[in-house]
């Protein structure tokens, strides 16, 4: 590390457990966000600003005016340009130490492994459950560890997990709610600030998994409700019939799941 | 006659064994279909929801189904 680096990251280097050999290693990692939305945002920016040296962002969304009311990595000015190259440029400006990789698309069964293969730890920041079963089958079959998390109205959920250690998202819910009970976008709604909560939790496991520090979110859901400001841990654990990490699994290969899309203009 | 249940984390009474579906309703869960239910630490697959029953003092837990992060 240059001076300048170990003034950047004197605040992580002094820290008992991180050290330079810590700081070192984070900016060695490799980490994927895939959704550069409302959770990936937050992810994005603290990953940058302690020093993760390769942030991967999946996205192949452009920036919409709705959008930013929660998604504090696009700015008004970004509205119209792709999701990825607005959060590169956010990434770039708060730390040139990063090296940052776009993919101006989105997660598809055919696409999945080869967008992955590289990253030491995949986050998923996805707002649809077809993304966020094939993120965790694919996570599962190449053993990817990976934090998962969801937000909805006024709640939040994570979990962090470890392939073939701990439990997977499919262990705690089966398979995909039928495409016609998701709620419509006009239906659901999320405040503003619930996406950096959850967020900032999944980057602080990242950092954590990277640094090999503490006790992960793992074999535990963490769920957040804000109107009542009460955080729960769901005790949860593997599940011997999880169709894709239980004893007789029938996920073999990757699926692709369809719903319905959600367009508030419409 | 009414039973005792812990239903996420918290202490709660419902009318009696009834099945999960039924509990479902009764805790006014709006949409079965986007809930995940653990029963005494076992995650229930969809199709029991009809046939298994809850019991006295069993441990119950409604896991929802949430998406949310780049919703357009
Ligand atoms: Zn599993």
């Amino acid at each position: 590390m240059n001076e300048e680096q170990i003034e950047r990251y004197s605040r992580n280097i002094i820290l008992k457990g991180v050290g330079g050999k810590g700081q070192k290693r984070l900016l060695q990692s490799k980490v994927l966000i895939i959704g550069a939305g409302g959770l990936g945002a937050p992810v994005a920016l603290y990953l940058a600003a302690a020093g993760v040296g390769t942030i991967g962002l999946v996205d192949g969304d452009a920036v919409d005016l709705s959008n930013l009311q929660r998604q504090v990595i696009h700015f008004t000015a970004d509205v119209g340009i792709p999701k990825v190259d607005s959060a590169k440029d956010k990434i770039n400006r708060l730390n040139p130490d990063v090296e940052v990789k776009i993919h101006k698309e989105r997660v598809w069964a055919s696409n999945i492994r080869e967008i992955i293969r590289d990253y030491d730890f995949i986050v998923d920041g996805t707002d649809n459950f077809p993304a966020k079963f094939l993120i965790n089958d694919a996570c599962v079959l190449y053993g990817k560890p990976y934090s998962h998390a969801g937000i909805l109205k006024f709640n939040g959920q994570t979990i962090t997990v470890l392939p073939g250690k701990s439990a997977c998202y499919r262990c705690l819910f089966i398979a995909p709610p039928p495409a016609g009970a998701v709620p419509s976008c006009s239906e659901a709604g999320v405040l503003g600030g619930m996406a950096g909560v959850i967020g900032t939790i999944q980057a602080v496991e990242v950092l954590k998994y990277l640094l090999g520090l503490g006790d992960l979110l793992t074999d535990r859901l963490l769920v957040f409700e804000a109107l009542p400001m009460r955080f729960r841990e769901v005790k949860v654990k593997r599940n011997p019939a999880c169709p894709v990490c239980g004893e007789n699994p029938t996920i073999i290969s990757l699926v692709d799941y369809e719903q319905k899309a959600c367009d508030l203009k419409k | 006659m009414t039973i005792k249940l812990e239903i996420n984390g918290k202490i709660d009474h419902v009318s009696g064994e009834i099945t999960v579906r039924e509990l479902l309703r009764e805790k006014d869960v709006e949409d079965p279909d986007m809930v995940s239910v653990k029963l005494n630490g076992t995650i229930l697959d969809r199709a029991a929801f009809d046939t298994v029953q809850v019991r006295e003092n069993d441990e119950v837990e409604f896991l929802y189904f949430m998406g949310g992060g780049s919703q357009k």
